[in-house]
This record gives structure tokens, sequence and C-alpha cells, in this order.
């Protein structure tokens, strides 16, 4: 047992320091970031429907007009462990949106309303338009953004997030974003088209303009209609869009943990039994 | 191996297979009647926990296959499409890239053991250098599979390091554009590379056999470095070291299940989420954690011919070290003034892993140019000076000895009818 502590330190050490290293250093630059509580955090997280069925509404609202989500497709959102819509809602959403299909027996393209199987239409048809219509920015797709941006941890919070399992650094980063907009400090010079925030990780000045504002958009659930809100729930319902079996995953893994951990235990009574006779 | 066996056929149909083929008497004295130490400690489990993972690797790998498209236009969407669609495809792909992180922490583990108790010295060089075959495989293998998912940190990494070839004198470039198959990383490179990452797995499963081989040839080694001298030195394989190796294989099974299922993207980088772009550079190219230490040397010298050689030579240093320790004593655990360097050279690989994530610029530069020779000195001056200076503790005469002294409870050796042995 003395060598099994032994070895269980060396390995923590190991894992520690040695494994640490790489998240550390995501992005050079450091900015400001302000930390929520999401309900999907911790060994036992899911999400909250109501808010992802509230994120996408401010997704449809007030971010599809130049933000893709081309990785998703409606029946995910009338899937388990997602905002589950009934299939029906799916299904009228999906109507909503005009897809391109074909080709006909004629040989012709044609529009038609979309289905649960297809994915959500990108707002432009590249990325020249997107960036042409947009100041020569390119707004990025949703899919996969809430695991496509980690700002810096630094030391010792990496070593720390192995044992909190702090995965949300991605939502976090997108709410502080959202709310990042502020006055720029004295006597800096703000390019025109350009805005000051103070969390954006590519630099000082963002080509998005404020999208969020108090009232703009109708909660019917009673959750107020503040920009905070706004900003939380289009985060969370990024983080889902990211990672939609994210729920199935945290279930899985506990089952899995109390199974290997009782296996371990009983392997080891085991293994002192055969040697209990030998002297090692 | 086969020799270590005492099987003899009972059956007929045993016997008939065992004169053409003694393949039931191979098996049986390399995993079941192998004679092997009683005195190994958890640090020896590792090998199991090696194979173990090897396997799960070929597996989720060969079914990852099945829904991946190797090509650039195609990889990144067939990754997202794993993920999402196909049946515990989420399930598959963070197993196989967490085991990728899971293979280096044992593989770590395994060498910093067997430099520790000198198990490269005579007799077992051979079975040393194999296992430095099979480190240098594992990379070029973990290399290639971190190109495939076709990310940013994918493609960038990918340039970065084919391009070190072209540091080579007059023959570079050229070596640079056969690497790539063109003039860019592009559809060629990930083809090969996809390729190349389905093959080398099965060339390290047989590498592992002639390493398992050599070192079931010379015996195992064990803490005390001293040679089995008597059968009481020794217990069978089975069940002996099979429950407890199994054991060992469940406990990392915890930490590797942790990961996967609780921090999956932990290990990797966020960049490797947006899809390769030859147009933007991300702010820093990073090689995923165990390549690190490496990285660190490679950067250390502002040459680029000289980083590369250093950066080689730090892993060829590995494959003359059996004759660089000029020590009698193998085992690092009578060595006193040999402890202190062997963990310093150990706070020095973790030293240079940080250093290596770290951009190379001021202060870092510097550091990294300190443990690099720290590095470098570690074998080529201490080791072979140590043999000469240092006075060894006394060495036990024979391993029950070495396991009375350490607090025995009296009970004879060997004795009392276990029901496992026969």
């Amino acid at each position: 047992m003395k060598t099994m502590i032994k070895m269980v330190r060396s390995l923590a050490a190991v894992v520690a320091l040695g494994v640490a290293a790489t998240p550390a250093l995501a992005a050079g630059k450091k900015i400001e970031m302000s930390y929520q509580y999401w309900s999907f955090a911790g060994p036992f997280g899911t999400y909250d429907r109501a808010q992802l069925q509230r994120g996408f509404k401010v997704y449809q609202q007030n971010c599809a007009a130049c933000h893709g989500l081309s990785r998703v497709a409606f029946r995910n959102l009338a899937e388990d462990g997602g905002p589950s819509f009934t299939e029906d809602e799916a299904k009228a959403i999906a109507a909503e949106y005009i897809v391109m299909d074909g080709p006909d027996d004629f040989g012709d393209m044609f529009e038609r309303p979309a289905i649960l199987a297809d994915r959500f239409p990108s707002p432009f048809p590249n990325e020249q338009a997107a960036r042409a219509a947009n100041n020569g920015a390119y707004p990025p797709d949703f899919s996969l953004l809430a695991k496509a941006r980690a700002p810096q941890r630094g030391f010792p919070n990496f070593v720390f997030d192995i044992f909190t399992q702090y995965q949300e650094s991605g939502p976090d980063y997108i709410y502080s974003l959202l709310m990042g907009y502020v006055e720029p400090p004295e006597g800096k010079e703000v390019p025109v088209g350009q805005y000051y925030n103070k969390s954006f990780l590519a630099g000082e000045f963002i080509a998005m303009a404020p999208p969020l504002y108090a009232e703009s958009i109708e909660y019917t659930d009673g959750t107020p209609m503040t920009e905070e809100q706004y900003a939380k729930d289009v985060a969370a319902f990024m983080m889902w869009a990211a990672e939609p079996h994210l729920e199935d995953r945290k279930k899985m893994g506990f089952r899995v943990m109390i199974f290997l951990i009782v296996f371990a235990g009983m392997l080891y009574f085991t293994k002192n039994r055969v040697w209990r006779n030998v002297e090692h | 191996m086969a020799g270590h066996s005492n099987y003899v056929p009972q059956s007929a149909a045993a016997k008939w297979l065992e004169s053409r083929l003694p393949v039931i008497s191979l098996v049986r004295g390399s995993f079941v009647d192998f004679p092997t130490p009683k005195n190994l400690n958890y640090f020896w489990t590792f090998g199991g926990i090696l194979f173990f993972i090897l396997i799960a690797q070929i597996l989720t790998g060969v079914v990852l296959a099945m829904h991946y498209t190797a090509s650039t236009t195609m990889a990144f969407d067939s990754v997202e499409k794993i993920m999402r669609d196909v049946n515990f495809g989420w399930l598959l792909r963070y197993l196989h890239a967490n085991g990728a992180s899971m293979f280096f922490i044992a593989v770590y583990i395994h060498i910093f053991r067997g430099l520790y108790y000198g198990s490269y010295k005579a007799p077992r060089e051979v079975s040393w250098i194999l296992g430095v075959i099979i480190f240098l495989l594992m990379m070029a293998t973990a290399f290639m599979g971190y190109v495939l998912p076709w990310g940013q940190m994918s493609f960038w990494g990918a340039t970065v390091i084919t391009n070190l070839f072209s540091a080579l004198p007059l023959v570079g470039e050229s070596v640079v554009t056969w690497l790539w198959g063109g003039f860019a990383v592009d559809n060629p490179t990930l083809n090969r590379f996809f390729s190349l990452h389905y093959l080398l797995p099965f060339m390290i499963f047989g590498v592992v056999l002639l390493h398992v081989w050599a070192f079931h040839t010379t015996g195992n080694n064990n803490p005390t470095g001293v040679q089995p001298k008597s059968k009481q030195d020794t217990v069978p394989f089975h069940p002996y070291y099979t429950v407890k190796d199994l054991f060992a294989i469940v406990v990392f099974m915890i930490l590797f299940a942790y990961f996967v299922f609780y921090l999956p993207n932990y290990l990797g980088h966020a960049d490797n989420y947006i899809e390769a772009n030859p147009l933007v550079t991300p702010a820093h190219i990073v090689p995923e954690w165990y390549f690190l230490p490496f990285y660190a040397i490679l950067r250390a010298v502002p040459d680029k011919l000289g980083g590369v050689v250093l950066m080689f030579g730090a892993i060829a240093v590995l494959f003359i070290l059996p004759w660089l320790d000029t020590s009698k004593v193998r085992s690092g655990a009578y060595r006193p003034l040999f402890k202190q360097f062997f963990w310093i050279f150990a706070a020095n690989a973790v030293a240079l892993g940080y250093l290596g994530a770290m951009p190379a610029e001021g202060i870092y530069v510097i550091l990294s140019q300190i443990c690099t020779a720290i590095y470098f000195a570690y074998f080529l001056i201490v080791l072979p000076v140590l043999g000469f200076l240092e006075k060894p503790n006394p060495v036990p005469t024979s391993i029950s000895e070495s396991v009375l002294k350490g607090g025995g409870s009296g009970t004879p050796l060997g004795a009392a009818a276990a029901p496992e042995t026969k």
C-alpha cells in the first residue's frame, strides 16, 4: 500500500505539472472575464431546458442575421439533452427557414421550407459575402464557438481546473464579451465601424456592434429581460450547440466511475489474498 | 519464454497442436508460468497499463476510421459528424484523443522507472533500445493523429514540425516538399498522415512483442537490481502479476475516465475546434503537452538547424544510454548521489515542459537553454562520471534478503499451501 500511495502521489504530480501546461497558453492576451454560474457545470451538470429555449430565441432574433449555426440540425432541437422542443415545435421552427434543394427532374435548383432533417441555413453563401456585408469582418458560425474560444487561465488556475472540472471557459468568455462593451479609456481612438470591448481576445476593438439591449426580446416565462440574462441564455445555448451530448457524457461518466471504483476495490482485495503468503 | 513453461499437453487436441506449433507452451511460458521477481513495485505495472492503452487506442481508432474522411474539405466535418450524429461517436473520439495523452503519461512514468532502477543496463540494453524505438513510433503516431481533425492547431502544428526538416543542409527544401507531397501542407499531406497513422500502431505492436521478448529472455529487472538467485526470489506471473497488473490497469482507467467524461477538452487546444485555414495563423502555435519538453529544447537555440539537431539528439542520446552509465550498481535505490541527480533531472524535464508552453522570448529562452544543458549533462557528464566517484550503499545479496530486511513477518518463504500455486 505504501508504494501505492507513493505512486498515486507521483502520478498526481505528473498530471498536475506536466500535463497541465498546455491550456494555460491558449491565447496571449489578458482580458477581463466575468465568471457565471452554469447549470451544466460540474459532474452532474445538465442543461436548463427553459434557458436553452430562451437562448435559442435570442439567437434567432438577435444573432442569426449574421451568425450561422450550420452544424445544428432542426431535429436536434427536439432531441433529449437539448432545448427539448416538441417535435411539432421543431417542425414549425424548421418551416420558418428556406433551404436550397435540387436539382429537380428538370435539372433546376429550387427553394423549399426546411424540414427536421435539414441543418440551419447560413445567413451568407460564403465567407466573402459575409465579409462584404460586415465591413470586412467575418461573423463566426455559432456551432462550435463555445468550444473554440478559451481565454488564458494562467498558473495556478489551470492546475485547480483539473480538480474543479472547470470546462466552461467558452460560455464564460461569450458572456464576458457580450457584456464587455464599455466606454474606451480616456484618449483611446476608436476606429470608425469598430467598438471598444474590454473582453475581446483578438484585440481591443471589435467590429460587432453591441448586440443586446434590455427588453428587446420578449420572454414569456417571467425571466427578467435584461442584457445580462440575454447574454447568459445565448451563451448556454451556444454551449449546447457545441456539445449536444454533454448530458449523456456526464451521466455515463458517473456510472463508469462507480463501476471502476468498485471493481478496483474488489481487485485490490483479490490481489491481497493471492499475495498473502508471499513476502514482497 | 517457452522454455519457462512446465506445460505438458493433456488432451489429444492439445498434444496434436503442441507438436506442430507450440503456441500453448509459448503463451504459458511468457504470461502464466514465467518466473517474475516477487518484489516488483507498482511502477512495474505500467508495462501492462501501456499494453492496455495500445489495444484500446487501436480498437477505438479502427472504429473512428470507419466514420472519418481524410480530405481537407471533409475531415473537419466528418469529425464533427462523429461527435454529433454517430452513435457514441463522442465517446469514441474523446476516448481516442484522451487515450493519446494517457499513453504518454504512462510511457513517461515507465521510462522514468527504467531510468531510476537502471533497467537499461546490461543485460537489458536491447529491451531498452526497442523501448526507445517504440517511444519514437508513438511520437510519430501521435503527431500525425493530431493532424487528422484538420483544425487550426492540426494544420499549423503540421506546418511547423514538417518545416523543421528544411533546416537540413542542401536537401532540406526537397525533403520537405517530398514529405508534404506538394508545396504546402495540403490534401496529399493529410492523406499520407492518415495512412501512416493507421499503419504505425501495428508496427508499435510488433516492436512491443520484441521488447517483451527481450526482457523475458534476460528476466525482469526489479527494485533491487539484483538478479533472482533462486526459486524463492520469483513467483509465477499468473496469478500474482496478472491480478496485480489488472488492479493497476483499473486504477489507471479511473484517471482515464475522469478526463474522458469530465474534462474531455482539457488536454486539447481550443483552436483545434476552428477548421484549418492556411491564411490565418493562430496567435500561438503550441504542440500537445507531451511534446513540450522537446519543443523547448528545439527553441532553446536561435539557430534552426542547431535546434533540430538538439531535439533529435535529446532522443538519440537515449539509444546509447546503456553505455553512458558506468556504475556497477544497477538500481538507483543503492546510489545516494545518483538519486539526487535523478530527481534534478526529473524536475528539469517538467521545467522543460513548462518552458515549451511559454513564448520563446526574454527570460524563457535563457531558462530553456539552462534546462537543455542540464538535460544533456545528466546523460553525457553525470552518468559517466558518477560511476567512478560515487560510493554506493551495500547491495543485498538476493531479492529475498532485501524483502526480509524490509520488515518481514517471519512467514517461511514460499511456504504454506496457497491454493493458487501448483
